[in-house]
């Protein structure tokens, strides 16, 4: 790969062929990272790509992810500086370029910050990065001072020894840096942390999200640039048939409209002349081989195929398979409940938006990148060069719970398609708004689930038939997973539920639909948690027991501790009863390493659920920042009950129904609980914590209705204005 | 066609047609980014500005209704108010994108109200969306602050950071004349 470096333009074949490469490298496990980081301009200091010490003082910490909320800058520097020992006050964060080779995420290979896995991936990689860095420096000073290395101190960023020498960070980093780097660098004992699980470990971006002064990709703006909108299709798969600018070109500031692949693209001179000039243009669409059904129509369908009423012909695959799969068909005074979830936009606060330059063969983006190497990717291949010469340089995001991480880099290749119009390197910044967002698709997938569970004779479940219908998020993936799409049945085909019971026939079906989906904060657990929590509800009050008492009896059955721990605390944290006037839900349920469980306070108010008090307890192994921890907890659990109470797209003949916030209504903070958060001390490696407390609150919720009202919920969001 | 303003307490001139929302005025024309564009629609706050001490959405505010008005965004409250201290001591901010529009509301609340009770921050903040849903931290934060303004140490905004105000208006009034901004030549984060 290395001759291909630093050629500056290919052919169309070659990138093709690139691609291919990188799929077929992907899909039979092998790092892309080679192929992606061919042509990157990245230099590496003497510390490693992860950390830089400054004259100044201080230390940057070079993280190769993204932030757009979930508060792992703060985590990932303090990792590196527990190991370095450096002053946690003097430590900067600085956002890598992107460089799959550099910068891969160590569970998926390529650049990308998704599943929960910023800190966990990060761990050993940090550690170790940290670790060494002080190694060099400690090697530097014991030959300044002629003193062993053995003897040296550091502490808070500076370096001492008994004698009465003492140098800080930036009075030996010339020296250090002339040290070997060491292969395996000593981690320090875990029980000698000072800074990692400690309140300490702060968010380093505060003041600047508090005075205006954080960037974010709408903040952009470059000498030259346009603004570019794009009038998208109002279906699904329709395409631009005709156009009529006339009227758009003479709006003030429009300076061009022009077709591209998804749609017709105005540019101008400001965001408002742009939004005026799209609003002036006249489109006919191409409706042809457009998505034109309902999601009334979509749901009806994928109940019938949840219970049985489908075609025959329709394809299903296992994820779970015990015992004898009619005995899980048969027996008498079986529980029985469908579910339904609807389509759902993940709505950040900054709708999408994407900085482009393209010049020629050169692509350099500015924006808030999830997948920089799926962006990369995109944009090499709509531009026509090697992936690894896209430059990126990622800032914050107004938010992503996923949406900013998706196979097409769809508003990306957008505007790459654009500024390539455009080209000379003369900056274009995409702008959505608010109903661009909305309407674009890439939802959380409709999903029904049936289920039917026998109980033995002490009241636990005996055979457990399962099917769920969904819509495949990675059936258009580059990384194609062998066998079931997992992030459809991820939280049932692991459920303890499902452990402990001797008879199991779970299957799933992905009927194809033309509605773009994607994951959305916590993925497959959206729904199979509310699906396992609430039929444990549902089966705990059917076998007369109660609900904490029958999850204890099938952890210890499943043998899932982590989870019994997880309840136990929030049980004993929430105290022995609610307050006055409201009703106690509990759901606990693992994602992504995680194990979440909440204990919430309901009552009705007007006929739809309130909540108050949520007590959450999370098992998400070694605890770096806990702080950052509990706000994804507060945070997750608005999140998800804002989905729960309120959150459905639905599509009337094909076009989405809901555009904006006064249409698609979102928690505001009269709604919002006040969430206890307590951590399971633990002394695992660090999993989850972006996604984890999102799911568990929608069951919880559910179970107390049921425990006020003895009615379940069959159907999510809760609030259903007509 | 040109416009004059009274941003920040200092007068610009800004190109823009009289029916153009305040909002891209601010951002496009004069490099004021911290006001952020979220809904377009006044459902989501994250546009939130002072009109002569009134919270208001920019959004859809013509600039032609604010001829002689007092005109206050974020960068206009200097970084160290007694609100902004709090947000940054109890980490309220994730994403951050909504909270400079969460900030001026509770700032215009906290003008009108000294101590506010959780209906007077349910009334006054339930404009503003926080998809992130740090909506408990912006009740403690405003709590916080309501209780630390009281106090006379912080009461007054430090001189240092009135001079960032000025500065803040100046960028302003430079990028108004066309001059390119620090803002725009994309050097402050």
């Amino acid at each position: 790969m290395n001759k291909l470096a630093g050629r500056e333009g290919f052919s169309r074949r070659e990138v093709v062929v690139g691609a291919v490469v990188v799929g077929g490298a992907l899909s039979v496990g092998c790092s892309p990272a080679d192929l992606m980081s061919a042509g990157s301009k990245v230099e590496v200091g003497a510390f490693g790509p992860f950390i830089r010490f400054e004259p100044d003082g201080f230390v940057t910490v070079i993280s190769k992810h993204i932030e757009f909320g979930q508060g792992n800058h703060a985590g990932l520097a303090a990792i590196v500086a527990e190991e370095l020992d450096a002053d946690w006050t003097k430590v900067r964060v600085e956002q890598s370029p992107a460089n799959a080779k550099l910068y891969g995420n160590g569970a998926l290979g390529a650049q990308l910050t998704g599943g929960s896995s910023a800190i966990s991936n990060s761990w050993e990689q940090l550690r170790k990065a940290g670790a060494g860095a002080r190694a060099m420096f400690v090697e530097a000073a014991a030959n300044r001072w002629n003193v062993p290395a053995g003897e040296i101190v550091v502490k808070d960023g500076v370096l001492t020894h008994a004698s009465g020498k003492s140098a800080a960070f930036a009075d030996l980093m010339a020296d250090a840096a002339k040290a070997t780097p060491p292969a395996n660098p000593t981690l320090k004992d875990p029980k000698t942390f000072t800074l990692i699980g400690t309140d300490r470990v702060r968010r380093k971006d505060a003041q600047a999200k508090s005075d205006g002064t954080a960037r974010y990709t709408q903040d952009v703006h470059l000498p030259e640039m346009l603004t570019a909108m794009v009038a998208h299709a109002p279906k699904f798969g329709a395409k631009v048939e005709s156009f009529d600018a006339d009227a758009a070109r003479k709006v003030a500031g429009v300076v061009d409209v022009f077709e591209i692949p998804t749609g017709v693209a105005v540019t101008a001179r400001s965001t408002w002349a742009a939004r005026l000039g799209r609003e002036a243009l006249d489109v006919r669409w191409d409706e042809a081989k457009a998505e034109k059904r309902g999601s009334a129509e979509i749901a009806a369908a994928f109940r019938d195929l949840a219970t049985g009423k489908g075609p025959a012909d329709q394809k299903w695959e296992s994820f779970g398979a015990k015992g004898d799969a009619g005995q899980a068909a048969g027996g008498s005074d079986a529980f029985e409940a469908v579910y339904e979830f609807p389509y759902l936009a993940h709505a950040t606060m900054e709708p999408m938006n994407c900085v482009a330059i393209v010049d020629g063969n050169h692509v350099r983006l500015v924006h808030g990148s999830q997948g920089q190497t799926l962006d990369q990717l995109n944009a090499a291949k709509i531009v026509g060069t090697l992936p690894g010469s896209v430059e990126i340089e990622t800032l914050f995001a107004g938010g992503s719970f996923g949406r900013r991480a998706t196979f097409t880099s769809d508003y990306v290749a957008e505007c790459v398609h654009v500024a390539k119009k455009v080209g000379g390197g003369k900056p274009v910044k995409l702008v959505w708004t608010r109903e661009d967002d909305m309407r674009a698709g890439h939802y959380r997938p409709l999903v029904a689930h049936a289920v039917r569970v026998t109980l033995d004779k002490d009241g636990m479940p005996a055979t457990w038939r399962h099917r769920i219908v969904s819509q495949s998020i990675m059936k258009d993936s580059p990384m194609p997973s062998k066998g079931v799409d997992q992030t459809a049945v991820e939280g049932a085909s692991d459920s303890p539920y499902l452990k402990a019971t001797p008879v199991v026939d779970a299957q799933v079906a992905f009927p194809e639909v033309g509605v773009p989906v994607l994951w959305w904060r916590s993925v497959g657990a959206t729904h199979t948690a509310f699906v396992m929590e609430h039929t444990i509800d549902q089966l705990a009050r059917k076998a007369g027991k109660d609900p904490v008492e029958y999850r204890r009896a099938l952890y210890a059955k499943a043998g899932a501790n982590r989870h019994l721990a997880a309840l136990d605390l929030a049980v004993e944290k929430a105290g022995v009863t609610a307050a006055t006037g409201w009703t106690r839900g509990v759901a606990v349920h693992e994602s992504f390493g995680s194990v979440v469980a909440q204990v919430a306070e309901v009552k009705l108010v007007d006929g739809a659920p309130r909540v108050g008090r949520v007590v959450t307890a999370i098992d998400c192994g070694t605890a770096v920042s806990p702080d950052q921890i509990a706000a994804q907890m507060e945070g997750g659990t608005c999140y998800g009950l804002s989905a729960a109470l309120y959150g459905q797209i639905t599509l009337t003949d094909g076009a989405v129904d809901q555009s904006n916030f006064d249409t698609y209504r979102v928690l505001r903070i009269g709604e919002a609980p006040s969430v206890e958060t307590h951590i399971v001390p633990s002394v695992a490696p660090p999993s989850g914590v972006g996604e984890p407390g999102t799911p568990v609150i929608a069951p919880a919720v559910a179970n107390a209705l049921l425990a006020l009202s003895g009615q379940a919920t069959a159907k999510l969001p809760f609030v259903r204005s007509a | 066609m040109a416009a004059s303003l009274d941003v920040n307490g200092k007068t610009v001139s800004v190109e823009a047609e009289p029916d153009t929302p305040l909002l891209w005025v601010l951002r496009d024309e004069l490099g004021l980014t911290g006001t952020k564009f979220g809904c377009g629609l006044a459902q989501c706050g994250a546009c939130t500005v002072h009109v002569n001490g009134d919270p208001v959405r920019s959004c859809v505010t013509p600039i032609a209704a604010l001829s002689g008005a007092k005109i206050t965004t974020i960068e206009g409250l200097g970084g160290a108010h007694p609100l902004q201290q709090a947000w940054v001591r109890l980490d309220v901010p994730q994403c951050g994108y909504c909270q400079s529009g969460q900030i001026m509301s509770a700032a215009a609340l906290l003008a009108a109200t000294k101590s506010p009770s959780d209906e007077d921050i349910d009334a006054a903040m339930g404009g503003n969306i926080c998809r992130c849903g740090a909506y408990q931290r912006i009740r403690a934060a405003i709590k916080e602050a309501a209780t630390s303004a009281a106090a006379p140490v912080v009461a007054a905004p430090p001189a240092a950071k009135e001079a960032e105000v000025e500065a803040a208006v100046d960028e302003a009034v430079a990028a108004a004349a066309g001059a390119t901004s620090r803002v725009q030549r994309g050097e402050v984060r």
